[in-house]
């Protein structure tokens, strides 16, 4: 499963680790997080993603 | 008041705003300094500016160091900020810098303010280092503590860390170290600057401290962009940090509400009678007459918040929407807390403030208690009775 990275803040959404925080377990793919789910970090949409290249 | 000798070879070069009161919502009744530090080795850097109106400043302190202040080789730009960064374009000017150093969104950042691409811009990582003579500066990027371009700055030769806005407060005084400002009130700002700026971003000044301590850094001296310089309470205000980006809050309840016609008021009375009663300190604080910045800091340090309101027009009271919205958005975590309200027609006060108990992950002890119109001697008891049990919650919580 691909990384994706906030263009905001610079955190790096791993599925690998999830985002349990706000209810997303660890294996949860990108592409199924919902698309209100937001930055734990800084808050941005999710819009504001882009794939992690390499 | 002129430059202070921090260290040798390292210089406060910033000014004291004794005037500000309301930083852009955040009332600053004890005024804020801007911080700017100049280091004299073999080549000179500036870290940070100042305030755009406080350039004059900042300019007499740097010519009182060094005299010419071309003399200046490197300018390191912790954090763009413009309370830090909003002088950066004429300073740049005025000290025409050889090299700015900066993260990559700190370079973004100083382009969106000020539009000028072809600055000497070097951006840095984590780990990255400049040898200025004698001294070494690393670099640690903080991204969110406090914006997204925000780093530190560690000279390991002086144990000295330019940390921007982290372990910062907005204090104005005459002097430039913790240990010659009141304790009490240092403290009492250091909580509030927490609570309403860095709070949201908890986890990340988790991760910050862990860095800290991975790399194994030993500080003496924290030299932030707002307020005192820290050399005696180093380690308390590094655990201090920890305890609060831990979400670890006091055995304490705020009562926090607005009324119309003094029914939610007397429900509160008796929410706060209920506590008091169970033998945990209460707070109560009714919105309209509150200032919401020294609310907030109140917030950071209490484990339990009953929440009041009345309802109108099917909604909260504005003011309890204006305090609940600026609340969570600095997203407080771990705490308890449960709603009240009276009402007329339909009640909806009592679910809102249940919704922002639920994303601010606060556990509701109680699904929350409506009076219509005004409350009864048994509603009285029932309010204190929820008083009670949130007060045994806490308890119970904070023993662990």
């Amino acid at each position: 499963m691909e990384k994706y990275q906030c263009n905001v803040c610079g955190y790096i959404y791993d599925p690998a680790q999830g985002d349990p925080d706000q209810g997303y377990p660890p294996g949860t793919a990108f592409e199924a997080l919902p698309n209100d789910w937001t930055c734990p970090v800084c808050g941005a949409a999710k819009s504001e993603f882009s794939p992690v290249k390499g | 008041m002129g430059a202070v000798k921090i260290k040798d070879g390292f210089y406060w070069v910033g000014a004291v705003d004794w005037n500000v009161r309301d930083f852009h919502g955040y009332t600053t009744h004890r005024g804020t300094t801007y911080n700017a530090y100049l280091l004299v080795d073999e080549k000179i850097a500036l870290f940070d500016t100042v305030k755009e109106p406080f350039f004059e400043t900042l300019m007499a302190h740097i010519r009182e160091v060094i005299g010419d202040p071309e003399k200046i080789d490197y300018l390191i730009i912790n954090h763009i900020e413009p309370d830090h960064g909003g002088a950066i374009a004429k300073v740049v000017e005025a000290i025409k810098p050889d090299k700015i150093f900066c993260t990559r969104n700190g370079r973004l950042g100083m382009i969106g303010y000020f539009h000028q691409e072809d600055w000497p811009f070097v951006e840095v990582k984590t780990g990255d280092e400049l040898k200025l003579g004698r001294r070494t500066v690393k670099f640690i990027e903080t991204p969110m503590v406090h914006w997204p371009d925000s780093m530190v700055s560690y000279i390991p030769e002086d144990k000295l860390l330019v940390s921007q806005d982290a372990f910062g407060e907005h204090y104005a005084t005459s002097t430039r170290f913790d240990d010659e400002a009141d304790f009490c009130e240092l403290f009492q700002e250091v909580a509030k600057y927490y609570a309403n700026i860095v709070l949201p971003f908890s986890p990340q000044v988790q991760k910050t401290l862990k860095a800290i301590k991975d790399l194994k850094l030993e500080i003496e001296m924290i030299c932030p962009d707002h307020g005192v310089i820290w050399r005696k309470h180093v380690k308390e205000i590094i655990e201090a940090y920890d305890r609060w980006s831990r979400y670890e809050a006091n055995s304490k309840v705020l009562v926090i509400y607005d009324t119309m016609w003094n029914s939610t008021e007397k429900m509160a009375w008796a929410v706060y009678e209920g506590v008091v009663k169970e033998g945990i300190e209460a707070e109560l604080f009714k919105l309209s007459v509150s200032d919401e910045t020294e609310l907030m800091a109140e917030v950071l340090e209490a484990k339990g918040l009953a929440f009041g309101s009345s309802t109108l027009n099917n909604g909260l009271l504005p003011t309890v929407a204006g305090f609940t919205t600026y609340m969570k958005g600095l997203r407080p975590r771990q705490k308890l807390g449960f709603a009240f309200g009276s009402y007329g027609w339909s009640g909806e006060a009592v679910k809102h403030l249940n919704k922002i108990f639920e994303e601010t992950k606060t556990e509701i002890v109680h699904e929350g208690f409506r009076v219509k119109y005004a409350p009864t001697a048994e509603d009285l008891k029932k309010c204190e009775e929820l008083g009670r049990l949130l007060a045994q919650k806490v308890k119970e919580a904070c023993s662990v």
